[in-house]
């Protein structure tokens, strides 16, 4: 749930069209694959996923208004915490499990990447870079907490209490032992953005982070 | 006052009977129904409607006894979110109900010229569930396409599942629960005791005197009336009202909401039998589908390939969201594909029946999306 954008307009960009990561996200799943999206809003991309690729897509959601919102649009979204539901997932239930500009919102992120680590083969990961330039920028000339489009609300009230940058998420993955089988950074527009051999280019001028993780074969992650 | 109305009720007999949980058997089964629609020549547009405590299958049309709406006719007509124009929709009057199904009032296996009265067998929520695939059997629909209950109609589609796992496409539970709690059992506990108080019980004979111990049964429905309800939608409709001047008396009825239960427990006692009420909240009382699985109620979805639709009511104290989570939290294990929604309302227990447009855009939206699933036209 990315700071400046309220339900109101995360509903409306979705009756527009899909999100633009969001079609970076669905190019990297697989036809016919089993897909959770934690987070899925209303639903825009297990809707596109079951549509356009057949998958067997369902979505958790933590505001009601969404999800009923998802439901009456034919879905299958549960009301649900990514910070206490994913336990009740079987092992390996899914191929694919998605969590978009959610990760910085969840209470626990290394509990909730190693649960959909558990649940499914390959985690797809983005988040919002708080290494982007324009936020150090502000830091450092303003002495203050930055506030860009994304990052939009004050430190008191935001939802986005776990922010990182990509090259943070990098050691999370190194630490946590998983593979990063993909990454890319998406500029303001949600495209991809060309810094993928350069990681500190990446963490300067990347709006977002978007990786594949798998766990390594030898299960560090446990 | 006299027993009510005698009337025919369409139904599918079954000379064979049926065995029960109980060990027991009646040896002559009647399932008094209803449909609406017509089923498609693939058979794969059929959705059973499970009735309530005391509903009955007139879901979706005027009520023989009562000349009133049918039950859930919001719900379910020609365009309506249970569209008759595209599915064809079953209801059955539950076993051991009295409205036209086996039950206490049709004539005892062995005793000729009486009724089951009191000696009727006790009966489970899965006898009441055999006895509709017994019916579906008869229309010969393979699978329902959905079966959509809610409170004990959602005790009946969990059943469903759990019993006839292939049988389902898509299940519709709202406001229920994969057992009954202790304070349900206990609210049930005191509408049977005013039952068995009442001078007209005659020991569960009353047919004998001509009579019905209609006292009784109306102060067992008041009370649960009560816990359909919720704080807020009492104290909306009626507040502290008072029906006429302010003297301070102790035995006339003075509040509003006096009169009103007084008026919902008059009405249903000419509409239900004693015996069916004790009968079916025993029924009620004695579900727990963990227990009936080995204590695990995610062995209950096992099998099931079932797309589910789990709803409750965040005002609803009878059948708690929570007890739809701990259904919800079991088909998860299961890897089910479930969906879940708590539909926001003030109107307690009660709002599965009446006007919530949420519920009705969710249940209407989660049948599409099956159907699209499926290729149902």
């Amino acid at each position: 749930m990315p700071d400046g954008s309220s339900r109101q307009e995360r509903i409306a960009d979705a009756a527009r069209s899909m999100r633009v990561d969001l079609r970076l996200i669905a190019d990297l799943v697989e036809p016919g694959a089993r897909v959770l999206d934690i987070g899925c809003g209303d639903g825009a991309l297990i809707g596109d996923l079951f549509r356009s690729r057949g998958c067997d897509a369902r979505g958790i959601e933590l505001d009601m208004a969404l999800v009923t919102r998802a439901v009456a649009h034919g879905l299958p979204v549960m009301q649900g915490d990514a910070d206490t539901d994913l336990v009740h997932y079987p092992d390996q239930a899914f191929d694919y499990v998605v969590l978009s500009r959610t990760l910085q919102a969840v209470e626990r992120p290394l509990e909730v990447l190693r649960q959909m680590l558990r649940i499914s083969a390959r985690a797809i990961v983005s988040f919002p870079n708080f290494g982007h330039w324009s936020l150090r920028a502000q830091l450092l000339l303003r002495g203050r907490m930055p506030m860009t489009k994304n990052w939009g609300r004050m430190w008191y009230e935001t939802p986005n209490i776990h922010p990182c940058t990509i090259r943070d998420f990098f050691a999370l993955c190194e630490a946590e032992g998983y593979v990063v089988e993909q990454w890319l950074a998406l500029d303001d527009e949600g495209h991809r953005a060309p810094w993928r051999r350069y990681p500190h280019l990446a963490n300067l001028f990347g709006e977002q982070g978007l990786f594949v993780l798998r766990r390594s074969t030898n299960g560090v992650s446990g | 006052m006299e027993p009510f109305a005698e009337i025919a009720h369409e139904h599918a007999a079954f000379p064979g009977g049926i065995e029960l949980d109980c060990g027991r058997s009646l040896r002559h089964l009647d399932v008094a129904y209803r449909t609406y629609g017509r089923l498609s020549p693939r058979g794969d547009n059929a959705i059973l409607v499970c009735h309530a405590l005391t509903g009955d299958q007139y879901v979706a049309e005027t009520h023989p006894l009562t000349g009133r709406p049918g039950w859930w006719s919001e719900l379910v007509g020609p365009g309506r979110a249970v569209d008759t124009d595209r599915f064809f929709v079953i209801c059955a009057n539950v076993l051991g109900g009295c409205m036209g199904s086996t039950g206490p009032r049709s004539p005892h296996d062995d005793k000729p010229g009486e009724p089951w009265g009191s000696d009727f067998p006790p009966i489970t929520i899965r006898d009441m569930v055999r006895a509709q695939k017994r019916l579906i059997d008869h229309l010969g629909i393979r699978r329902l396409f959905a079966v959509i209950g809610g409170s004990m109609g959602g005790m009946q589609v969990l059943e469903w599942v759990a019993t006839y796992p292939e049988a389902v496409f898509a299940a519709l539970p709202v406001a229920t629960a994969a057992h009954h709690s202790a304070q349900n059992i206990a609210f049930n506990e005191v509408g049977r005791q005013a039952i068995f108080a009442d001078p007209d019980w005659h020991a569960g004979r009353y047919w004998e005197k001509g009579a019905t111990p209609a006292r009784g049964l109306a102060v067992a429905r008041m009370v649960a009336h009560i816990t359909y309800l919720s704080e807020q939608a009492l104290t909306r409709k009626f507040g502290r009202r008072l029906r006429d001047a302010s003297s301070l008396t102790l035995l006339d009825d003075r509040f509003e909401v006096e009169s009103y239960l007084q008026y919902q427990g008059s009405a249903f006692v000419r509409r239900f039998d004693a015996n069916s009420y004790l009968l079916i909240t025993r029924a009620m009382d004695f579900f727990d589908l963990a227990a009936e699985n080995g204590g695990d109620l995610g062995r209950a979805f096992a099998r099931a390939r079932t797309r589910f639709c789990v709803v409750s009511f965040s005002s609803d104290w009878l059948f708690p969201t929570a007890e739809s989570r701990t259904v919800v939290n079991a088909l998860l294990r299961s890897a089910a594909n479930v969906s879940f929604v708590e539909i926001a309302s003030d109107k307690g227990h009660d709002a599965f029946l009446l006007d919530e447009p949420d519920f009705h855009r969710t249940l209407a939206g989660f049948l599409a999306g099956c159907a699209e699933h499926l290729g149902v036209a």
